[in-house]
């Protein structure tokens, strides 16, 4: 495992992010070797706002939320690396710590509403033990708080549903309760991992908006955790990018998906259809396969998929891998030279 | 020109039982109520809807897997709806499947080999060259290595799997594919490649597709003409062009402004929100189906059923199920009906 590598000014808490993910590394050790899930990940989120994470399954995209949460277990995984959660570092916190925290100043939504809550208990317990456990109230005055949130997420006769079970409702409406949940002690982080995945169009576009119009409310912030660009683009305001454990492309939404950089996001955008797009011309797929992570390739991880490598130079993309540059901003982590990434880009769009 | 597929007010009940220890039937799950679709030789029929709208069991009607509980499927003008195995034995080979989850549609036991091979040896189909020679023939035709003959589906990649899942329903040189979500449970950057490869083989050998799924963006870029059902009708269907540039219904107005797009343009779509989910299939409402979540419906709503026909104001062939119809455009109004956005 990397050492934490402590810079001269010494890590921490910089300008107002007050999350900051640091360097993070997971891995898991399996029968057939280490995996490395997540390898070298920096970030921030600002208060208030919505950073998108997007990726494919197993860019590491889940492993590194749960790791926010402490979700890890320690037996398997291995974590290096820091996480700034206001004055706290959550990397290697307390027990005690971790769940003062959880469902407090960091909730969760997760993306099956229907395994994510008990069969046995109502929602309205289920929303109250959250809010009892917590911030101490009685049973009396968690059940009115859960009315009060069933109703809040717009759950039509919150004061009868309130006494209902999970299967009493429909998967769109579902959610909403895991939202009223995640919700209920006004956190100031919710991490939702791919909470719209399970559902249908007309219902994600419901929830979508719902979870932007509390953020308006509360001011909370939010990390949105999705495959899906287009969701990226209508829920978030910043986006990561992440390929195979590490993140290739990072900025704004404008700046991601109107001049993306990194060959891996031209590939991302190009090969969804869109319902604006030509049909006559073939869609352009990313060619291969995304790699295994016990055995991530050399250099760039993106490489042996790139169409770009000639560009570069001789051997660069396979033997040394690049950073997220500039530090600040609109980064990506590719050898081209922007001028280069400009050209590919427009070129791309042309066809389309 | 006869179609070569043609389903008439196909309709699919499956009961519902209750009761202890003494069953009884008490009610049924309208899965597919009334269709009528036609898929011409060689064309392209995508069907979109979402989860719970009958679009599967449509597609497994079409293929005769299900038997109707009323209507006909009629395979080149010949009545299979209630055909016996002995009578659908020549006509199962020119209909194929592919299925939407590529893990489970595999036997884990059989190499790719024997998976491919399976089709044929069932029918009785002995290839020029021979049967290994045609599946080497195959796997090169989707993409794949034809060494990998001998290997099994668990050293395969999700994407492989889904190509070997069409090399299986290409075995037969069959005349209609039915694709049932064939690429929903792919990553992104590999749907394209499989959605590229149908294409391919739909142009190439002239098969006709039955393209079932929910993602609207896929369904426009493969088929020809599209169909939208709700709750086991279809309320729209036409060309490409009328269905996502000039749609009349008001529940294809609302799939199509939910759709979330990966783009950054200020030009601001139509927004409509639609209240609550999709009701129930073994109740569903009188009259209109979509009535309950519509932001248009009236006391006709509730007493008459709309028929499918082209409204004024359609092009030929654009067919419609609204008494009272949305302008042809997909830039009008907002409509937000869920109070919890209000």
């Amino acid at each position: 495992m990397t050492a934490v590598t402590l810079t001269e000014t010494g890590p921490g808490r910089r300008g107002d992010s007050f999350l900051s993910v640091q360097d993070l590394h997971v891995s898991f050790s399996t029968e057939d070797g280490t995996v490395k899930a997540v390898d070298g990940l920096s970030f921030e989120v600002e208060k208030g706002t919505t950073l998108g994470i997007v990726g494919e399954s197993g860019s590491g995209k889940s492993v590194t939320n749960l790791a926010i949460l402490g979700l890890h277990n320690t037996e398997h995984a291995e974590i290096g690396g820091e996480i700034w959660f206001e004055d706290q570092e959550l990397v290697g916190a307390s027990r005690t710590t971790l769940e003062r925290l959880r469902g407090n100043q960091i909730a969760m939504i997760f993306q099956d509403p229907l395994t994510a809550l008990s069969p046995f208990h109502t929602v309205g317990r289920q929303i109250g033990e959250v809010y009892r456990k917590h911030k101490g109230a009685s049973k009396r005055e968690a059940r009115d708080r859960a009315i009060e949130m069933l109703d809040r997420v717009g759950i039509p006769n919150a004061r009868v549903r309130v006494d209902d079970y999970p299967h009493h409702f429909s998967g769109g409406m579902r959610q909403r309760v895991m939202i009223a949940m995640a919700l209920v002690c006004d956190p100031s982080l919710v991490i939702a991992d791919e909470p719209t995945t399970a559902l249908d169009v007309t219902v994600q576009a419901q929830i979508l908006d719902l979870l932007k119009d509390l953020q308006d409310q509360m001011g909370t912030s939010i990390i949105l955790i999705t495959h899906d660009l287009g969701v990226v683009a209508q829920a978030a305001h910043n986006v990561l990018v992440m390929y195979a454990g590490r993140a290739v492309e990072r900025g704004t939404v404008r700046e991601v998906l109107g001049a993306p950089r990194h060959p891996y996001t031209w590939g991302l955008l190009s090969s969804a259809p869109r319902l604006g797009s030509s049909v006559d011309v073939p869609l352009k797929p990313v060619r291969g396969t995304p790699p295994s992570l016990l055995n991530p390739p050399s250099g760039c991880r993106f490489h042996p998929r790139c169409d770009y490598l000639k560009q570069v130079g001789p051997d660069l993309c396979s033997t040394e891998q690049p950073e997220l540059s500039p530090e600040t901003g609109h980064a990506d982590a590719c050898y081209l030279t922007l001028k280069q990434k400009q050209e590919i880009y427009t070129e791309l769009m042309e066809g389309r | 020109m006869e179609p070569l597929l043609e389903l008439k007010g196909l309709t699919k009940y499956f009961p519902v039982t209750g009761g202890f220890i003494i069953k009884r039937q008490v009610g049924n799950v309208h899965a597919v109520d009334g269709v009528d679709i036609k898929v011409g030789e060689g064309e392209t029929v995508g069907l979109v809807g979402e989860s719970g709208c009958g679009k599967s069991t449509l597609g497994r009607l079409a293929a005769r897997l299900y038997e109707p509980t009323f209507g006909k499927v009629l395979y080149r003008g010949q009545d299979i709806s209630h055909a016996s195995r002995r009578a659908l034995k020549p006509i199962r080979p020119e209909i194929q499947m592919i299925f939407q989850d590529p893990y489970s549609s595999l036997n884990p036991r059989q190499t790719v080999g024997t998976i491919i091979r399976g089709p044929m040896e069932i029918n009785g189909i002995n290839p020029h060259g021979g049967h290994e020679k045609r599946v080497r023939e195959l796997l090169e035709t989707v993409g794949l290595n034809p060494e990998h003959y001998n290997r099994f589906p668990h050293e395969f990649s999700g994407g492989q799997r889904q190509r070997i899942g069409i090399a299986r329903a290409l075995a037969l040189n069959p005349k209609l594919i039915i694709a049932d979500e064939p690429v929903s449970a792919l990553d992104v950057s590999i749907q394209a490649q499989v959605v590229n490869l149908l294409q391919e083989l739909q142009r190439d050998l002239g098969i006709a597709f039955l393209f079932i799924a929910h993602d609207l963006a896929v369904v426009r870029h493969f088929s020809q003409r599209v169909a939208v059902m709700y709750l086991g009708k279809v309320v729209e269907v036409g060309d490409r062009e009328s269905i996502y540039e000039r749609p009349r219904h008001p529940y294809t107005h609302a799939l199509l402004s939910a759709v979330p797009e990966a783009t950054v343009d200020d030009e601001p779509r139509q927004r409509i929100r639609l209240a609550g989910d999709v009701p129930s299939p073994i109740n569903p409402p009188t009259g209109c189906r979509f009535r309950t979540r519509c932001w248009k419906a009236q006391d006709r709503c509730a007493e008459e059923v709309p028929p499918l026909i082209q409204v004024a104001g359609n092009r030929e062939g654009h067919l419609t199920a609204c008494h009272f119809p949305e302008a042809p455009t997909t830039h009008g109004e907002d409509v937000v009906l869920d109070p919890a956005l209000a």
